[in-house]
């Protein structure tokens, strides 16, 4: 009996809720680590990018505007789906980073428990990280964090799963929306996390997925005058000396590159890099203030 | 019948005002090294006040070098010792808080009023506030022994020299950084007295540096590799620029830029207070604040009267001698910013918007500009869109909330807004939507240490104030 001849998966761009092609037409070939092909995915242009940013920044009012307990559902629900597809995102780990089934399935698992980690973070954060501030006069004085709004993210080359989903969920987590360039040599698991967020109650243009070269698209996004901020977790010295440049243009929050331990406990600094501090003042008048209130 | 107010002035003879000031480095005062100098005016007089030394590239080395010796041991002090000093400042500026006020008038230009009862209470709260955090870092919500940066290399504006001072040297000195701070051209006599201050309080020698000077002496400190924290408050293109300049490089950077403050008048707003409430967000400094309210959004049904109670206050608005008491409006700070104002307006005129100013007359010398207010604005108007940094209004009208909401956020800037009344829930409703770092609620300009200040989009980055202000200079 002859063996049977298996079915391969299209790989696609995750724009706005769809899996769109690229709008070029072109696509490049992904290699497992020794050189084996594993698909062709689309090698994104710069209208891709802006595209992307119109559906970022279309999903903005919504994600934003939705309770904090329903994000945190809804990123809860990312990591069922994902837990369900576990088999096949190890196998596309493994392959991708040229890892042994036993530590790409190490890191599909740190995947899964960050996205729980960031669910139960959504609803806690502003009390964190906001507050009431004493001040000296009959004011009421809160101070809340509100997300900053469309967050492009240049994704880790090397932690092709863990590593992007250790940048996009703190984003989203915070109520921000994203466009996220997948590393360049192993996007296949970060297109096949599209796949699971789409099924996920994550609403469409949330996150947004593209494969190709950071060094093309990325400057485009940088730039952009509807993008708020740019994580350039994945971009080399140069590429992100040139981001930041461009990024200056219409002063986009910035988080640098820095060394990251994926696998560490990742803290709550990707979430307040994407938050802006609003404070509000109001009169409180002087009721009380004879002291016999009490 | 009208009453006519005896003149007031605050005494001049509780200041000293030395004929020249060099530039304090490491613990000295020194002459730039190049032995330039500039002359700093008195905005409402044209008086020349002193002569300070323009700072040069060598002389912003120096001053970083020092700075750079002296955090070894000021961020090695333990917490509670480096509050004592800072207490110390605190409480120097409280007992000199007079003579600071006379003196920032005369430098500025802004009324006595203002320097005594705003800028110079905050100056000193400010110290206190941050004195209190340097041994109690550990809970803030950094995590356990934040560490400081370094270097804070700080350039501030001419609009409140002494309070942006503390705004910067406070936090920086509680977390264990050193600074050298480059005060305003307009503006250098403050933060020289400052370095005074320091001097009484026994603060050890290079942990507060001043370097006066221009832009270039701003620039050669923003671009100086020894320093590893940038903070800058001033226009956004120039904060622009300032990020361009730190791309690529670790050093850490906050930015409170300009600003184009909705004021929002909901139709069943108090009238008078909400009066009362855009006069002080767009006259207060003369208008030259960031933050300042300078979009009046006024709902449709309830513009007339709120124009006309508007007007008839402008009219009672005394403007005049910034060291009389009774000045409401003091002198522009400067002929260039005087041009860049008049420039405006002109543009306001220009476009179509209709030009309406109380009967006020104008001293001969010096720099001065009558409350200003504009009707029929659109949103595509320069002066509905640009930072005029002086005491001039645009007014705007809207029909809905939603509209008011819409018209606040078209600009490219965020620090502020402010939304008029009596409504509980449209007070949140609006205030969520609006997308500016502080948002008053009948009230306006209203700042505290403990507040957190900053804004969104191109007003800048970075908070400064209250806990969230010690992230700007703590390595997390």
């Amino acid at each position: 009996m002859s063996e049977r001849l298996s079915v391969f998966k299209t790989y696609k761009l995750f724009v706005g809720g769809k899996f769109p092609r690229s709008e070029s037409g072109r696509v490049y070939e992904v290699t497992d680590s020794k050189g084996k092909w594993l698909a062709n995915a689309p090698l994104s242009s710069r209208k891709d990018a802006r595209d992307a940013v119109v559906a970022a920044r279309k999903a903005t009012g919504g994600w934003a505007g939705a309770t904090a307990y329903n994000r945190g559902q809804i990123l809860y629900r990312v990591a069922e789906m994902l837990e369900g597809r576990r088999d096949q995102f190890v196998a596309e780990v493994a392959d991708a980073e040229g890892l042994s089934k036993s530590k790409a399935a190490a890191q599909v698992d740190a995947a899964i428990d960050r996205w729980v980690w960031y669910a139960g973070w959504t609803d806690k954060i502003a009390q964190v990280v906001g507050g009431a501030n004493p001040v000296a006069g009959p004011f009421f004085n809160l101070s809340t964090p509100e997300p900053t709004g469309v967050v492009a993210v240049v994704a880790p080359q090397e932690s092709s799963f863990l590593g992007l989903v250790s940048v996009i969920a703190p984003v989203i987590a915070v109520g921000n929306t994203v466009v996220v360039i997948a590393s360049e040599k192993a996007p296949l698991p970060a297109l096949s996390l599209g796949e699971v967020l789409a099924t996920s109650d994550v609403p469409g243009g949330v996150v947004n997925i593209l494969s190709g070269k950071a060094a093309e698209i990325s400057p485009s996004l940088a730039a952009h005058q509807d993008v708020n901020a740019i994580d350039l977790a994945g971009a080399d010295a140069e590429l992100s000396k040139a981001l930041q440049i461009a990024a200056a243009d219409n002063l986009k929050r910035v988080l640098r590159p820095q060394a990251v331990d994926w696998s560490a406990d990742p803290g709550t600094d990707r979430m307040t890099a994407f938050l802006e501090t609003k404070t509000v003042w109001h009169p409180t008048g002087s009721l009380g203030a004879g002291g016999s209130a009490y | 019948m009208a009453f006519e107010y005896a003149p007031a002035p605050e005494s001049r003879a509780v200041v000293d005002i030395a004929p020249s000031y060099g530039l304090f480095i490491d613990g000295e005062f020194r002459d730039a090294s190049d032995g330039k100098v500039f002359k700093t005016l008195s905005p409402s007089s044209e008086e020349v006040l002193s002569e300070v030394a323009q700072g040069s590239a060598e002389d912003v080395d120096a001053a970083v070098k020092a700075a750079r010796k002296a955090f070894e041991k000021w961020s090695a002090l333990p917490g509670a010792e480096r509050a004592k000093y800072l207490f110390r400042i605190a409480r120097i500026i409280q007992e000199r808080s007079r003579e600071l006020a006379v003196l920032e008038t005369l430098d500025n230009g802004k009324p006595i009023r203002e320097t005594r009862d705003a800028d110079l209470p905050l100056v000193a709260a400010h110290f206190f506030y941050y004195a209190g955090w340097a041994d109690k870092l550990d809970h803030a919500g950094y995590g356990p022994n934040p560490k400081a940066l370094g270097v804070a290399g700080q350039v501030i504006p001419w609009n409140f020299p002494l309070l942006m001072l503390a705004w910067k040297i406070a936090p920086a000195l509680a977390t264990g950084n050193t600074v050298v701070l480059k005060p305003a051209e307009t503006t250098p006599l403050s933060a020289l007295f400052f370095a005074d201050i320091c001097r009484q309080a026994g603060l050890p020698k290079g942990v507060v540096n001043i370097v006066t000077g221009d832009g270039t002496t701003g620039a050669a400190l923003v671009e100086h590799p020894g320093v590893d924290k940038v903070a800058f408050t001033g226009s956004t293109a120039v904060g622009k620029a300032i990020a361009r300049s730190v791309a690529g490089t670790d050093k850490k950077l906050t930015l409170e830029l300009g600003g184009k403050g909705a004021n929002i008048v909901f139709d069943d707003a108090p009238i008078d207070q909400a009066v009362e409430g855009i006069v002080n967000g767009i006259f207060f400094n003369q208008g030259q604040v960031c933050c300042a309210g300078s979009r009046l959004l006024v709902q449709e049904s309830i513009q007339d009267e709120l124009l006309d109670a508007l007007k008839r206050r402008l009219s009672t608005l005394r403007l005049g001698d910034p060291l009389d008491k009774n000045t409401d409006i003091g002198a522009i700070n400067s002929a260039e910013q005087l041009a860049r104002i008049k420039a405006l307006a002109d543009s306001g005129e220009a476009e179509g918007a209709e030009r309406w100013a109380p009967a006020c007359e104008l001293p001969s010398a010096g720099y001065w500009f009558a409350p200003t207010l504009f009707t029929n604005v659109t949103q595509a108007h320069r002066i509905a869109r640009e930072e005029i940094f002086g005491p001039v209004l645009s007014v705007l009208t809207f029909r809905t909330p939603a509209e008011a909401v819409a018209k606040a956020n078209n600009s490219q800037y965020g620090l502020s807004a402010g939304i008029w009344t009596e409504k509980g829930s449209r007070i949140l409703s609006v205030a969520n939507s609006l997308r500016a770092g502080v948002v008053w609620a009948n009230t306006f300009n209203k700042f505290d240490p403990t507040s957190p200040f900053g804004g969104y989009k191109e007003s800048g980055f970075g908070r400064e104030g209250g806990r969230h202000g010690l992230e700007a200079y703590l390595d997390v």
